[in-house]
């Protein structure tokens, strides 16, 4: 009974935060809090395998259903604490109150007498008793339960599955789209160039050059640009000399004087202007 | 001589089979019915030579009534009533109805008066009509109302007379809003047909009593068994018939509707608002004779009523501008003359009939004057923009003078002689009637005068835009014809010819002196009659006369443009609370029969329209009364098990 | 007071909590949280119970409303997804166009 009278306070606070946590998340994790102090009640009353259950099934696969949920839904949102409909808030509590005045008063003056406990009907271990039972007694009740699941599964299927309402667009159709494009508006028909192509710079955040010097802006991602990261070749003029003071070579200064590695090293660059 | 009835001197309706020409007879209604069903079967069809059938049947129709006139003037004087059993119109019970027409010298002159003025009118209307693109449809009209007319003096029965009296009434009512387009003339109609139903319906209560008391509508059968009934039946009978005649003649009570009636073509109010319809009420009267003979109760009514009339007429006559409407005041003014008469008893039937018929002609030849005015001023009513038209339209001048001196009393004019006759019974009646009809007479002089001046005469006061002009021969020459029977038509009472004639139907009178000698009367009415002409010239024709009416004029002025408050006078007593009384008969069917019987699902639905709010949508709220419902239910038991 | 009485009174102590929370919260998925909270305090009623009574039925019972829970959960929170997915919200009171 320790075990208890330690849980069962903790229990109610949990629930009581299932009523004025704002944010759905936060309610979720109460109500973990509540199911696995639940389980151990269970363990408490005599109930291995329902404290297994409890803790597999409702913590393990109901709650995270239910976080999977808040996931699609938006975490982000918080509820508001005005309430809408007009008196409702007050029946509800005075409701409430007298539903658990009637409840707690009514179940705690009720004389139950000693506990059976369960002991006996343990005897050949708490799973073994409760299968003989269930594939006894309850055999039918356990395949109607099947048959429901089946169905749940079912329409949970239906309910989630989205109807197609356009045909499904191809690679044929996207090239027959581009072309159009292309044709209509001019629009570029390769794929985008990439960034850093003919830059003196080779990051993601620098755009590539075109052949008349001016940057590509179509070639840094849209992300990049939004955040105001995008850099402007030109501007690392000063880089490169600093760079080529640093090295004390200059490619500009004129063919004969550059290094025969250095084609080698401009080879791929102009591959990636024809690309 | 005649068939008279045992107790006192009332004719027997017998007539004899017909043979001859008279087999003809049922022709006469016939040939305009047909005309009037080819016309409005036929449609557009019909467009192109619809006027010439519609015109030339009356005339076949006046053709036969005019031979079998010259037939009857061939017989015996007992031997003038032939009755044509067409076939039975219907039987049931008791009631036995023939299709019979009844033919005898007061439907002989009615019918020479109707198809002769009809059929001028019917020329006539081929001019005035001539640019209405639904002249067809007006001839059609026409001719049905001539159909029904003539059935209703034709008929051997009541039935078959309400027949007519229905299906003029229904012609009246098409004419009156022929020109359906303006708002005015088919108020005008809808008024005329509703106050035709007030008299229709004593004409109708009064056939139910013929046949409670005698069996039967038929004239003969009735005339026979007179002498049967009480009193008081045929003085109710007599009031009964009375009212018909009002409704159906524009006298008081039910005159209100006659001056709107000029809303209709003019040709319409020469031939059914002055010749011929308005005087089926006198007709009526005077073809009843065995019962008023017999209901001096009802007789002093007929009398008060045509006295109020008289003068009534008189005076909205003196006082409205309109052309038409001043001569319609005029015709509900001389139809109290002919109401005077027929209340004289058999004295006066004959003058009644005499002064009816002089009055369709000079009053028809008036209103087709005041059309052939019209005609040439672009439809203009109002005698204020008249003036000095003698010399445009010479014709319509002189033929409208013949009318003129014809209607005020102009020795050897027909008018002369016919109310003459009338003032002259009157007074030997009872002088109080005879004053007013002698003062009736000279306000007639001044009203004519008036009308005469203001048109004809004075100062031009038209717009430079109107170009007055004389109307075309086919209308002058029915003005001329019926100019020259305004002239002649006194010949009638030549040796009291028309008296001998109409013996047979209206009996022969006692012969009773006058209080005065006869031609002393005559210089009386005479002298009445040049002062109010006289006075007529001195306030008119010595004066200039306003373009514009003036509005500071005096109390008896306003009251006679406003025609004598008719309208004003039912619009209290009968249409106010007759409105009110619908309202609220309309409102107690509404929310006291209705409610409750819609009481009970209104009540179910108003508190299902607040229940309903209950399902605001929001599954909170649900899931809250679920709670609720669960605390009950635990309370309840917890009530169960404590207890 | 017997042994499990307090194991009870918890019980009702979480399903009122759980209760409340349904009728108070409007993001769908603490709904539905709060319906599971309610089913696990009516479950420990069982557990409880069982133990009071010596039988093992109790258990099973527990059992199954386990299984039901996550066949219930499974299609409640494919309906949420579906609902998010039209009406861009969760919040049980924006699904409210069923009414008068």
């Amino acid at each position: 009974m320790v075990a208890f009278w330690i849980l069962a306070p903790i229990m109610v606070i949990a629930a009581l935060g299932l009523l004025f946590v704002r944010k759905a998340v936060h309610a979720a994790l109460l109500l973990a809090v509540v199911m696995i102090s639940l389980a151990v009640l269970y363990l408490v009353l005599e109930a291995p395998f329902l404290f297994a259950v409890q803790i597999i099934v409702y913590t393990g696969a109901i709650l995270m259903l239910f976080l999977f949920v808040l996931m699609l839904v938006g975490v982000d949102a918080s509820d508001s604490v005005v309430e809408t409909i007009r008196g409702q808030r007050a029946f509800a509590i005075v409701g409430g109150v007298a539903l658990g005045v009637l409840l707690v008063t009514g179940l705690g003056q009720v004389s139950l007498g000693t506990a059976v406990g369960l002991d006996e009907a343990n005897a050949p271990g708490n799973v073994q008793a409760l299968a003989n039972i269930l594939f006894s007694r309850y055999v039918f009740a356990f395949e109607a339960t099947s048959a429901l699941l089946i169905t749940a599964a079912v329409g949970a299927m239906v309910l989630a599955h989205r109807e197609r309402l356009t045909p499904r667009v191809g690679q044929a159709e996207r090239a027959a789209q581009r072309l159009q494009e292309y044709a209509d508006k001019g629009a570029h028909l390769g794929p985008l160039p990439p960034p850093g192509v003919y830059a003196r710079h080779n990051a993601v955040d620098t755009p590539a050059l075109l052949p008349d010097g001016t940057a590509a802006e179509s070639s840094v991602s849209r992300v990049l640009a939004a955040r105001g990261t995008v850099r402007s070749a030109p501007a690392m003029a000063d880089d490169i000399e600093e760079i080529e003071n640093q090295i004390g070579w200059a490619p500009h200064a004129g063919r004969d004087a550059a290094p025969p590695a250095s084609t080698t090293e401009e080879a791929p660059a102009t591959g990636g202007e024809h690309e | 001589m005649y068939a008279f009835h045992e107790g006192g001197g009332i004719p027997v309706v017998d007539p004899t089979s017909a043979d001859g020409v008279f087999s003809l007879l049922w022709l006469v209604i016939a040939l305009p019915l047909a005309g009037a069903a080819v016309l409005l079967i036929g449609g557009k069809y019909t467009d192109r030579w619809g006027h010439l059938l519609g015109t030339a049947l009356p005339i076949g129709s006046f053709a036969i009534s005019l031979a079998m006139f010259i037939s009857l003037l061939g017989r015996d004087d007992n031997d003038r009533q032939v009755v044509q059993e067409l076939y039975t119109w219907f039987q049931t019970g008791h009631l036995d109805v023939g299709m019979d027409l009844l033919y005898d010298p007061l439907s002989a002159l009615f019918l020479l008066l109707i198809t002769g003025v009809g059929s001028l009118i019917h020329v006539y209307s081929i001019g005035y009509m001539a640019h209405d693109p639904r002249r067809r449809r007006f001839f059609a009209y026409l001719n049905l109302f001539v159909a029904a007319m003539l059935m209703l003096v034709l008929s051997e029965n009541y039935l078959g007379l309400f027949l007519g009296w229905e299906g003029v009434g229904l012609a009246s009512y098409l004419l009156i809003g022929f020109w359906q387009h303006k708002p005015s003339a088919a108020a005008a109609a809808k008024k005329a047909f509703v106050i035709n139903r007030v008299g229709d319906m004593g004409l109708s209560l009064s056939i139910m009593l013929f046949f409670i008391t005698f069996g039967s509508t038929s004239f003969t059968v009735i005339s026979a068994g007179a002498g049967e009934a009480s009193q008081t039946t045929m003085t109710i009978l007599g009031l009964l018939l009375l009212l018909g005649a009002c409704g159906k003649s524009a006298q008081f009570p039910l005159q209100a509707w006659l001056l709107d009636a000029m809303e209709g073509p003019t040709p319409v109010s020469a031939l059914i608002h002055a010749a011929t319809m308005v005087t089926a009420g006198v007709y009526l009267i005077v073809r009843s004779n065995f019962v008023f003979d017999l209901a001096p109760d009802a007789q002093t009514v007929v009398v008060i009523v045509a006295v109020i009339s008289l003068l009534w007429g008189a005076w909205i006559g003196c006082a409205k501008d309109d052309i038409k409407k001043a001569l319609a005041g005029s015709t509900m003014s001389q139809i109290g003359y002919m109401m005077l008469g027929a209340g004289l008893g058999t004295a006066g039937y004959a003058f009644a009939i005499f002064h009816l018929l002089t009055h369709g002609f000079f009053k028809a030849n008036m209103f087709l004057g005041a059309g052939s005015v019209m005609h040439g001023m672009d439809d203009d009513v109002d005698m204020r923009h008249y003036g000095a038209l003698r010399k445009m339209m010479p014709v319509t001048f002189l033929t409208f003078a013949m009318g003129y001196l014809a209607i005020i009393g102009f020795p050897g004019f027909s008018g002369f002689w016919s109310k003459d006759k009338i003032i002259e019974t009157a007074l030997a009646e009872n002088w109080l009637v005879g004053l007013c009809a002698l003062l009736g007479a000279g306000i007639t002089g001044f009203y004519m005068t008036r009308m005469m001046l203001m048109t004809f005469f004075t100062d031009k006061r038209w717009e430079k835009d109107v170009h007055p002009h004389e109307s075309p021969s086919v209308m002058t020459v029915p003005l001329i014809v019926l100019a020259a029977l305004s002239v002649l038509g006194g010949v009638m009472i030549a040796g009291d010819w028309i008296v001998d004639f109409l013996a047979p139907v209206t009996g022969v009178a006692p012969h009773e002196d006058p209080p005065l000698p006869a031609l002393a009367i005559t210089v009386i009415a005479v002298c009445v009659v040049a002062v109010g002409v006289a006075l007529a010239w001195f306030l008119i024709g010595k004066r200039e006369v306003p373009r514009e009416a003036p509005q500071d004029v005096s109390w008896v002025t306003k009251a006679g443009r406003e025609e004598v408050y008719g309208n004003q006078i039912n619009d209290t007593l009968v249409v106010n609370p007759g409105r009110e009384l619908t309202t609220a008969l309309l409102i107690t069917d509404k929310y006291v029969v209705d409610g409750v019987f819609t009481g009970g699902p209104v009540a179910l639905g108003g508190f299902a329209g607040f229940a309903r709010r209950v399902q605001n949508g929001f599954v909170r709220t649900y899931a809250l009364s679920i709670l609720g419902g669960a605390l009950l239910v635990a309370l309840a038991l917890l009530a169960v098990n404590l207890a | 007071m017997s042994d499990v009485t307090p194991f009870v009174v918890l019980s009702g102590i979480l399903f009122t909590i759980g209760c409340v929370g349904v009728l108070t919260r409007r993001n769908a998925i603490v709904v539905f949280m709060c319906v599971e909270l309610m089913l696990n305090a009516s479950n420990l009623a069982l557990v409880a119970f069982a133990k009071q009574h010596g039988n093992l039925d109790g258990q099973i019972a527990a059992f199954f409303v386990m299984v039901v829970a996550a066949a219930e959960v499974v299609i409640g929170l494919a309906i949420i997804m579906t609902i998010f997915r039209t009406r861009r919200s969760a919040s049980v009171d924006d699904a409210s166009l069923l009414k008068y």
